[in-house]
C-alpha cells in the first residue's frame, strides 16, 4: 500500500478549480441581487454544494481515493440531510 | 477488497491516517451540523426578520473572506502536490501563503466584529434586545456563535499548518512521510467547506 | 510502538514493566491497560452512581419527606443520571472490553492510533473530573436531571456550567475511542480476515463508533449552545429572546436516542459472542446479526422524536417518529431469535456468563417489549414522565447494558487477569443480583400505569406497598452487587490460575495466553479459506 504511486495532482488542475469556485462565488453573489423571492435560498445553497462538491472532488482528494472513501462521505451527507428533513416534519406542520 | 492490502507494518500507515482524519471531519462537519440545523429552523421560523438583519452585514468584507480562505485551499492543495514532486522549498512557500492568507481572514474578520459592537450589536447588548425583534436576536446570536467557531477552526487549522512547517523543516515531514501535511490540507478545506455554506448563508440572503 | 522488536512475547501484559509503579499504568498505551484503566475508573463511578440511586430509593420507601427534601433529590437524580448515562453505560462495553478485545479479536498488536487510545482516557477523566467539581463546588448541585432541558438548564441557579461542560468532554472522548475503533477494525484485520468472517462483538463496535462518530457531535455544540447561553444570553433556546426550547429537545436527543444504542449494540455483541461458545455451536443466522446491527444503528438515529411525543411537536413528526420507533424493534427481535435458534440443539453448558446472557434476553425482551407501549402515541401520553418510562429504560439500559456487561466480565475474566472466579459465588451473586433486579424495576411499570410521576420525591399513600417492594429490591440487588464483585476482585488476585480457552472458544482471542502477552501474537495469525469465529 505505501509502496503504491500516489498519484500526484497538477498545480494547473489546482488552479483551474480555484478559477471555477471564484466564479461561482460572484454567480451567488449576482443572482442574489436579482430578487427571485423564495428561490435566492435555494440558488444561493445549490451553488454552495456545487462549490462544495468540487472541494471535496479536487483539492480533498476524493476523486483519487479509494472508492470506500467517497461512500463514507456520501453517506455521512445523506444521514445529515435526513437529519434535516426528519427535524422539519415537525416545523414545517407545527 | 480491501484484505489484499491490509498489511501489519504498524509504523507508518498513511492510509490509516487519512482515514482517521476523514472521520474526525465527519464529527466537525455535524458539529457544524447542528449549528445548519438550528439556523434552517429559526431562518424558516422568523424569515422576514433574518432578512432584515442580514443587511446589517457587509457582503464586501464577506467576499473578500470567501476568496481568501479559496486561494489558500488551494495553495495547501499545492503543497501537497509540492512534496510529492520532492520541492521542498516551494512545499514551504506555499504552506507560508496559506498561514498568511488565514491571518488576513482572522484581521479582516476581527474589524468586522469590532464594527458590530461598535453598532451595539453582540449577544446580550441592550440595543439588540430593546429595539431589534426575536428573529434578528436569533441572527445575531447565530452569526455570532457560528462565525466564531469557524474562526476557531481557523486557528486551529492555522496552528496545524504551522506545525507541519516545521516538521518538514525538520525533516521528519517529507517526500516519503507526508500524510501530516496531507491530513492538514484536509482539515483546512474542512474550514473552507464551513465558510462556502456560512457565506451565503448570512451575508447573501439580504 | 517504535520498538517492537524489543518487547517480549512470553511476559503477559500484566507483569511487563516499562515504567515504575503508577506510571506503568497511565502511561501505558497498551489497549488491554487502557481498557482496564476503564474498568476501575468506571466501577469507582458505578459505586457513587448506585450509593445514589439506594438514596433515592431509600427516600421513596414513605410517602413524604423520608431522608431528603425535594431539591436535593432533584440534585440526586440527576448526578445519579449524568454519572450513569455519561461515564458508564455509554463508554461502558466499547471503551472496556472494545479496547481490551477488539484488536486480539481481529488479529491485531494495538488499535490504530495506540496514544489518541490513552489520550480519549484522559478526556474520559478530565469529563468525570468537571461533574464530580459541579457537586462539590459552587453554589447547589445541578438539578435539572440528565437531560439539561432548555429554558431551566440555563434559568437554574445551580453549579451547571461544569456539569455541561463535563458532558461536552466525555463526549469528546466517546468519539476518539470510535474513530480509533473504525480505523484499526478497517486497517488491522488478520490477513484472511474478510468483513464476512470478522466475530460479531467487533462488528457491534463497528455500528456503534459509527454513532459514536455522528451522534455526539451534536449533542457536543448543543451543550456549548447551553453554556453560550448561561454566559452571553445568545437567545438560541431562550423563549424570551425568540429561541425554541423544543429545538434543544430535538437536537438533544439526535444524540442521546442513538446513545441508547451506543449503550446496547456492544452489549448485543458480547451476548452474539457468549452463546456460540456455550451452546459449542455456530451462531445462527451471522450475517442475519451483522444486518441487524447495522440496521439497529441506522434506524436508530432518526427515531429521536419519540422522546417528545408530548412536547408540543407537530403531528406529522409524531406519526412518522412512531413508525420509525416501530421499525426499530424488527431488527432487534430478529437478534432475538437468533440468539435462541442458537441454543436450539446445542451443546448447552450452563455456566455463569451463560446464565447472565440467557437473563440479559428475558430482561431485554421485556425492556423492548414495554418500549413499544411508550413508541405508541395514544400509550404514550397516558405513561410519558411517569414511573413507566423509568421502569423501561432501567431494563433496557441497566438490565440490557447491565446483565451483558456482567456475562462478559465473568465470560472474559480468565483472559483478562489468568485466574478463574469462585463459580458457585458467582452463580448466587447472578441469582441475588436479578432477584433485586426485578423486584427493584417490575413494580415501577404497575405504578407508572396507576400515574405516579417520576422525579417526584413524594407520592400518594395508594402507591406505598409497591414503593416498598422496590426499594426492599434495591437492597437485594445491592447485596448481589456486592457478592458479585467480591468474588471477582478476590479471584482476580487469588483464583486458580486459567487455562488459554477455559470456555473452549473459537474467537481469536482464546488463541493467546491468559492474559495475554503484551503485543498479544507472537505471529499475526492469518485466517483461512475455511476458518471462520464460529467453526465448532
Amino acid at each position: 500500500m505505501s509502496n503504491e504511486k500516489h498519484h500526484i495532482v497538477p498545480y494547473r488542475t489546482y488552479i483551474f478549480v480555484l478559477l471555477a469556485l471564484i466564479v461561482l462565488t460572484f454567480i451567488s453573489i449576482a443572482i442574489t441581487h436579482i430578487e427571485l423571492a423564495d428561490y435566492t435560498v435555494a440558488g444561493a445553497l445549490i451553488l454552495a454544494s456545487v462549490k462544495t462538491f468540487l472541494v471535496l472532488t479536487f483539492f480533498m482528494h476524493l476523486k483519487f481515493d479509494k472508492p470506500y472513501m467517497r461512500i463514507m462521505v456520501g453517506f455521512v451527507l445523506a444521514v445529515f440531510l435526513a437529519v434535516i428533513i426528519i427535524t422539519f416534519l415537525d416545523y414545517y406542520y407545527r | 477488497m480491501e484484505q489484499t492490502m491490509i498489511h501489519h507494518d504498524s509504523h507508518y500507515d498513511p492510509e490509516a491516517s487519512k482515514i482517521g482524519m476523514w472521520l474526525f471531519i465527519f464529527t466537525e462537519l455535524l458539529l457544524f451540523g447542528g449549528l445548519f440545523i438550528i439556523y434552517s429552523v429559526y431562518r424558516f421560523m422568523n424569515p422576514d426578520a433574518f432578512h432584515l438583519a442580514a443587511k446589517e452585514l457587509d457582503t464586501t468584507i464577506g467576499a473578500i473572506n470567501t476568496i481568501i480562505l479559496l486561494v489558500s485551499s488551494m495553495t495547501v492543495a499545492m503543497a501537497t502536490s509540492a512534496i510529492q514532486n520532492k520541492n521542498i522549498k516551494l512545499t514551504q512557500i506555499l504552506l507560508g501563503i496559506t498561514v498568511v492568507l488565514a491571518i488576513v481572514f482572522l484581521v479582516n474578520k476581527y474589524f468586522e466584529w469590532s464594527a458590530k459592537f461598535d453598532h451595539g450589536i453582540f449577544p446580550g447588548s441592550e440595543h439588540l434586545i430593546n429595539d431589534m425583534s426575536k428573529g434578528e436576536i436569533l441572527f445575531f446570536g447565530l452569526y455570532f456563535v457560528m462565525t466564531g467557531l469557524h474562526a476557531l477552526h481557523i486557528i486551529i487549522g492555522m496552528a496545524f499548518i504551522i506545525f507541519v512547517m516545521v516538521f518538514v523543516a525538520k525533516k521528519k515531514v517529507h517526500p516519503e512521510r507526508y500524510a501530516l501535511l496531507e491530513n492538514s490540507g484536509l482539515y483546512w478545506h474542512l474550514v473552507d467547506v464551513i465558510w462556502i455554506f456560512l457565506f451565503p448563508l448570512f451575508y447573501l440572503i439580504t | 510502538m517504535q520498538t517492537a522488536t524489543q518487547i517480549p512475547t512470553d511476559v503477559s501484559f500484566l507483569e511487563y514493566r516499562k515504567y515504575k509503579g503508577i506510571f506503568n499504568w497511565i502511561l501505558s498505551t497498551d489497549h488491554k491497560r487502557i481498557g482496564l484503566m476503564y474498568l476501575y475508573s468506571m466501577m469507582t463511578l458505578f459505586f457513587v452512581g448506585v450509593a445514589l440511586g439506594l438514596a433515592m430509593k431509600l427516600e421513596l420507601i414513605a410517602p413524604g419527606k423520608t431522608i431528603m427534601d425535594a431539591q436535593d433529590y432533584n440534585a440526586v437524580f440527576t448526578v445519579h443520571g449524568v454519572i450513569m448515562i455519561f461515564m458508564i453505560v455509554i463508554p461502558g462495553l466499547p471503551a472496556v472490553f472494545g479496547n481490551f478485545l477488539l484488536p486480539i479479536m481481529i488479529g491485531a498488536k494495538d488499535v490504530a492510533f495506540p496514544k489518541l487510545n490513552l489520550l480519549s482516557w484522559y478526556i474520559y477523566i478530565l469529563g468525570a473530573l468537571l461533574v464530580i467539581a459541579s457537586v462539590l463546588f459552587g453554589n447547589g448541585t445541578p438539578d435539572t436531571g440528565w437531560t439539561f432541558y432548555a429554558p431551566y438548564s440555563f434559568k437554574s441557579g445551580t453549579n451547571l456550567l461544569p456539569a455541561i461542560f463535563g458532558a461536552f468532554v466525555l463526549g469528546f472522548s466517546s468519539i476518539l475511542t470510535g474513530l480509533n475503533f473504525i480505523v484499526t477494525i478497517h486497517r488491522m484485520r488478520a490477513p484472511g480476515m474478510t468483513w464476512l468472517k470478522m466475530p460479531l462483538f467487533p462488528w457491534s463496535l463497528y455500528g456503534t463508533a459509527w454513532i459514536q462518530l455522528l451522534a455526539t457531535p451534536v449533542v457536543g455544540i448543543t451543550l456549548l449552545l447551553i453554556i453560550l447561553e448561561r454566559v452571553f444570553g445568545i437567545g438560541v433556546f431562550d423563549p424570551a429572546l425568540g429561541g425554541d426550547p423544543i429545538l434543544y429537545q430535538h437536537l438533544f436527543w439526535i444524540y442521546s436516542h442513538p446513545a441508547v444504542y451506543v449503550m446496547i449494540l456492544p452489549a448485543m455483541g458480547a451476548i452474539s459472542e457468549i452463546i456460540p461458545t456455550f451452546t459449542q455451536k455456530h451462531i445462527f443466522g451471522y450475517k442475519a446479526i451483522i444486518g441487524s446491527t447495522l440496521a439497529i444503528a441506522f434506524v436508530g438515529y432518526f427515531v429521536w422524536g419519540h422522546h417528545m411525543f408530548t412536547s408540543g411537536m407537530s403531528g406529522t413528526a409524531q406519526y412518522t417518529f412512531s413508525i420509525l420507533t416501530f421499525l426499530v424493534a424488527i431488527p432487534s427481535a430478529i437478534k432475538v431469535f437468533n440468539w435462541i435458534s442458537t441454543m436450539y440443539k446445542g451443546s448447552i453448558s450452563l455456566q455463569t456468563p451463560f446464565y447472565w446472557a440467557a437473563s440479559f434476553i428475558f430482561i431485554f425482551m421485556i425492556g423492548g417489549l414495554s418500549g413499544l407501549v411508550l413508541g405508541a402515541l395514544a400509550t404514550d401520553i397516558y405513561v410519558h414522565d411517569t414511573a413507566f418510562v423509568v421502569a423501561h429504560f432501567h431494563f433496557i439500559v441497566f438490565g440490557g447494558v447491565g446483565f451483558s456487561f456482567f456475562g462478559a466480565i465473568h465470560y472474559w475474566f480468565p483472559k483478562i487477569w489468568g485466574r478463574m472466579y469462585d463459580t458457585k459465588w458467582a452463580n448466587t451473586g447472578w441469582l441475588v443480583f436479578s432477584i433485586g433486579f426485578l423486584a427493584l424495576y417490575s413494580p415501577m411499570f404497575y405504578l407508572g400505569m396507576q400515574g405516579m410521576p417520576r422525579r417526584y420525591y413524594d407520592y400518594l399513600e395508594e402507591f406505598h406497598a409497591a414503593n416498598i417492594l422496590s426499594t426492599l429490591g434495591s437492597w437485594v440487588m445491592t447485596f448481589g452487587l456486592v457478592i458479585i464483585v467480591i468474588n471477582l476482585v478476590r479471584s482476580a488476585k487469588h483464583g486458580p490460575k486459567a487455562e488459554m480457552n477455559p470456555w473452549n472458544g473459537k474467537t481469536l482471542e482464546w488463541t493467546v495466553p491468559s492474559p495475554p502477552p503484551v503485543e498479544n501474537f507472537e505471529e499475526i495469525p492469518v485466517y483461512g479459506e475455511k476458518d471462520g469465529p464460529y467453526e465448532y
